[in-house]
């Protein structure tokens, strides 16, 4: 195991380099998730209701 | 056969169908994506053998390389739906490349750090700037915060999708000079090792962790830009009668 942990003396090579992937990959989910649920809270209101549906105006012609 | 085809083509550019079909494969690209990381870190952490110059740190190409592939990936993607949207003004291809943008510029910075990881034992150096792939690899991560910044810019959604759609269509350019760089001006960074014509310069068991990580990314990569175009849509299409009926439905 310590062996395996070692890489052969570039552990810090290694596993810094898969850390930070880990940490790249973990960001861009938790940021695409945060991204999808503000769009989410926005087309719905919070009081569960349909948010208001911008009308055409139409103007009588007489 | 001709009308299956418009009719795909139609559905791929109606908004509610690909919200919908995106929300029902983001689960399967998900579980598809941990499987598939999983099982290509492991073979290649453990069940590759080391290299016989490199010893174990090669195997930082199991993540250096499929990192490198999305962000050039990501950016051809970004920059035929940007061109999309700017030539026929479909909104939906300028989601897609709004999508892409922040993941593809994400994989390119890993690719960058982790090759400047991989640069300091085996060049003696973590960068250099005589090095035509490095360089143009961050040029690279720049056009894609260019991209990012100048459709920031623009209060007009409309007019920063088309001027920024520019920008992304300018910058393809850059990624047949990445690809061929190594082989025009050979400084640092070594040759092709999966993608050349003859065959592939590593060996299978080497090769098979690679593919699997390639693949892996490429799934991760698909679900996040899905997600990502899932919240463009509903966005842009806020004020629309199918939104406010998945509004009513509980359906978001």
């Amino acid at each position: 195991m310590s062996e395996f942990l070692a890489m052969g003396g570039y552990a810090v090579y290694v596993w810094s380099a898969y850390g930070i992937t880990l940490v790249v990959i973990t960001l861009n989910v938790w940021l695409a998730q945060r991204r999808y649920h503000q769009a989410r809270r926005a087309v719905s209101r919070p009081d569960g209701r349909v948010a208001p549906v911008r009308q055409p105006t139409v103007r009588r012609l007489t | 056969m001709g009308t299956i085809s418009w009719r795909w083509f139609h559905l791929l550019a109606s908004p509610p169908y690909v919200f919908r079909l995106a929300g029902q494969l983001g689960p399967w690209l998900a579980a598809a994506t941990v499987v598939t990381l999983a099982a290509g870190t492991y073979g290649g952490l453990v069940l590759a053998p080391p290299d016989y110059l490199q010893g174990d740190g090669f195997r930082i190409i199991y993540v250096h390389v499929p990192s490198a592939y999305i962000g050039l990936m990501a950016y051809v993607l970004m920059a035929s739906a940007a061109a999309c949207g700017f030539i026929w003004r479909i909104k939906l291809a300028h989601a897609v490349a709004v999508s892409a943008a922040p993941v593809g510029a994400s994989f390119t910075f890993l690719a960058l750090v982790t090759g400047a990881v991989w640069g300091k034992p085996m060049w003696g150096t973590y960068w250099q700037w005589a090095d035509a792939r490095l360089v143009s690899e961050l040029v690279l991560l720049f056009l894609y915060l260019g991209y990012m910044l100048l459709r920031a810019a623009f209060d007009d959604r409309d007019k920063g999708d088309r001027i920024s759609a520019i920008l992304a269509a300018v910058g393809v350019v850059n990624v047949p000079i990445i690809h061929f760089s190594v082989e025009w001006w050979s400084t640092l960074h070594q040759g092709p090792t999966i993608s050349r014509l003859d065959a592939p310069a590593i060996t299978m068991d080497m090769l098979a962790p690679l593919l699997i990580m390639i693949a892996g990314f490429t799934l991760c990569f698909a679900w996040l830009v899905l997600r990502r175009l899932q919240a463009e849509i509903l966005e842009r299409e806020a004020r629309t009668r199918w939104v406010e009926q998945l509004v009513t439905q509980g359906a978001v």
